[in-house]
């Protein structure tokens, strides 16, 4: 028989990063700066997905069974 | 309609080979025999990583999306954009729960959600509520399909709805004969295609608009000139609140779907959901890129057919591209609607034939007869989703939509909560969704839009100061809707246990929600216990 295995890892709780960041307008609502001549509510908002994977890439390896 | 018969012809090929490969995928990773819902509506239950992330981004981000999500754009600005933060949260929030429900559906063999809720909580009826909440919601869905199929096929200047028939006859047949293999297989090609399409789309077509720049200096003028108060390429100060209720609730809807459900259940471990919860994003970028289509369709002067903004994007194809390359980019949205239109009849089907046939009219059916009953209900959930855009105006089917995404959120405290607490009593779960639905209908009920000439179901935001507030802003009528939802359940709960009401039994235990692969299933478990 194993360990017993719980889901309670506190690396879990590094998820709620990316979920409550691109939740805050206040960080990504704005024109400038521009990048390409793209505001910063379009680019920011599109480098979120990195934040997300990153972090999730990074609980996935600290939670591997 | 000679103009375009380079792009019908590139179209109907590529719509033809991907239809024989939906046929051919009943041989793929052939199983004993298709006659089970783990077989035929499942695929096994046995998808790795690449599968899964094909077969699951092909699910969730539909034709439909890829149409609308930048017609919204090109509508209202930078309120459309809420997709991206809705796709980039999804996968970080739902990632702890649904490596728990693939543990507790692989060790009690379960296929749908109601399935899970009716081991949970013991109550039939509440996963009846459940079930039928999800293929109410998924119906309208599946006709979406079809709209963004009509879009590129107004484009192509193709007009009547036999083109439109024919089509998904093809995928009724191919999905009746092999069942989730056939969406996984085409996912493929439709994902290929698409990210072909708009890595093509988001280099070159900046380059004929005069760059970035003045691809938003478009948009911007464009929001300018226009009298309504909540469009622009930024948010304001009133449609805060909503673009985030929008993006949260959204997100957490999303893996409450059925057919969102289904593609997670048929991958193979726990590890395969973890490492495409950090893959899918892949597919958020590629929404993001195409929903400033619709930016770049306002830059080139693009104008709606009809009153039908659906059709921004194909004609922006159409105007941009080569018409070969143009043909390749429909074929991508066409074939881009049949895999989750497959998926969501599956799921639709499942949902029928274990929460209320095996329910309520054959408790003793056999593997085989679940699986035929769910193929024949797979046909005529794709029926009457046809027949809903033959004989409804499109219009009302995104209407559907909308109040389908609140409905579904609905089931979040018996699905999603339940996943991690047994404290709520079944009468409080069925008491707030009740009370959440009334709510949701309501308040959808009560929002106007003058734009579409809407009095009732104009929209998703709703004007808070219809509450007595004083403030012009709005939020999500699905957000509000399960807060009501929560606090009723919970009241419901409080009051069942004082009045000693009786409670279902759980059928599960605590290390179901760890089970990984390889771990006994509750057959192994019972064979194991006799001897």
């Amino acid at each position: 028989m194993d360990a017993p295995r719980s889901d309670r890892n506190p690396w879990y709780w590094l998820l709620t990063v990316p979920v409550v960041v691109p939740l805050i307008p206040a960080l990504f609502n704005s024109a400038e700066p521009h990048l390409f001549g793209i505001p910063l509510f379009y680019w920011l908002q599109l480098l979120f997905i990195g934040l997300s994977v990153a972090v999730t890439l990074l609980v996935y390896w600290r939670t591997r069974a | 309609m000679s103009e375009h018969l380079t792009e019908i012809i590139v179209f109907t090929v590529l719509f033809a080979v991907v239809s024989g490969m939906g046929f051919v995928a009943s041989r793929w990773r052939r199983a004993e025999n298709l006659a089970s819902l783990n077989e035929w509506g499942l695929g096994g239950r046995n998808f790795g990583s690449w599968v899964t992330w094909f077969l699951v981004g092909g699910d969730l981000y539909t034709a439909y999306t890829f149409v609308a999500v930048p017609a919204l754009l090109f509508g209202a600005g930078a309120m459309g954009f809420f997709a991206v933060p809705y796709t980039v949260i999804v996968y970080p929030l739902v990632l702890l729960i649904l490596v728990r429900l693939w543990s507790v559906s692989h060790v009690h063999g379960l296929v749908t959600p109601a399935d899970f809720v009716r081991a949970r909580f013991g109550s039939p009826t509440l996963a009846l509520l459940v079930a039928i909440t999800g293929i109410v919601a998924t119906m309208p869905y599946i006709a979406l399909q079809l709209v963004g199929i009509e879009a590129v096929l107004k484009t192509m200047g193709v007009s009547g709805d036999l083109p439109l028939i024919i089509a998904f006859a093809i995928l009724a047949a191919y999905t009746y004969q092999s069942g989730l293999r056939a969406p996984a297989l085409i996912a493929f090609v439709k994902d290929t295609l698409i990210y072909v399409v708009i890595l093509v789309a988001i280099i070159y077509i900046p380059t004929q608009l005069g760059g970035w720049a003045s691809i938003f200096g478009a948009a911007q003028a464009k929001f300018d000139a226009t009298p309504a108060p909540n469009d622009g390429i930024l948010l304001n100060a009133n449609n805060q609140l909503q673009y985030v209720t929008l993006a949260l609730g959204s997100a957490l809807a999303l893996f409450l779907y059925p057919h969102s459900v289904t593609g997670v259940l048929a991958s193979r471990s726990r590890d395969v959901i973890k490492r495409n919860m950090a893959a899918l994003p892949a597919y958020s970028l590629l929404l993001g890129l195409i929903a400033l289509l619709g930016y770049m369709a306002i830059a080139a002067g693009i104008t709606p057919i009809g009153r039908d903004v659906n059709t921004v994007v194909p004609q922006l194809f159409d105007r941009m591209f080569p018409d070969w390359f143009a043909g390749v980019a429909y074929a991508a949205v066409g074939i881009g609607a049949l895999v989750p239109a497959a998926i969501m009849s599956i799921a639709a089907a499942n949902l029928f034939t274990r929460n209320i046939y095996r329910e309520y009219l054959r408790p003793d059916a056999t593997d085989a007869q679940e699986a035929s009953v769910s193929k024949l209900t797979s046909l005529v959930v794709k029926i009457g989703a046809v027949l809903f855009i033959l004989l409804i105006d499109p219009q009302f089917s995104i209407d559907l939509q909308l109040i389908g995404g609140v409905i579904i959120l609905q089931t979040l405290p018996s699905i999603t909560l339940g996943l991690f607490s047994r404290w709520f009593h079944r009468a409080g779960l069925i008491a707030g969704w009740v009370a959440g639905m009334t709510a949701g209908i309501l308040l959808l009920y009560n929002i106007a839009n003058p734009a579409i000439n809407h009095a009732h179901f104009g929209g998703s935001a709703f004007p808070l100061e219809k509450l007595g507030l004083d403030t012009k802003m709005t939020i999500y009528a699905g957000f509000l809707a399960l807060l009501v939802n929560l606090v009723v359940a919970v009241l419901g709960t409080l009051i069942a246990r004082a009045a000693k009401v009786a409670d279902g039994p759980d059928a599960t235990r605590p290390a179901d929600y760890y089970a990984d692969a390889g771990d006994p299933r509750v057959k192994d478990l019972e064979v194991s216990g006799s001897t």
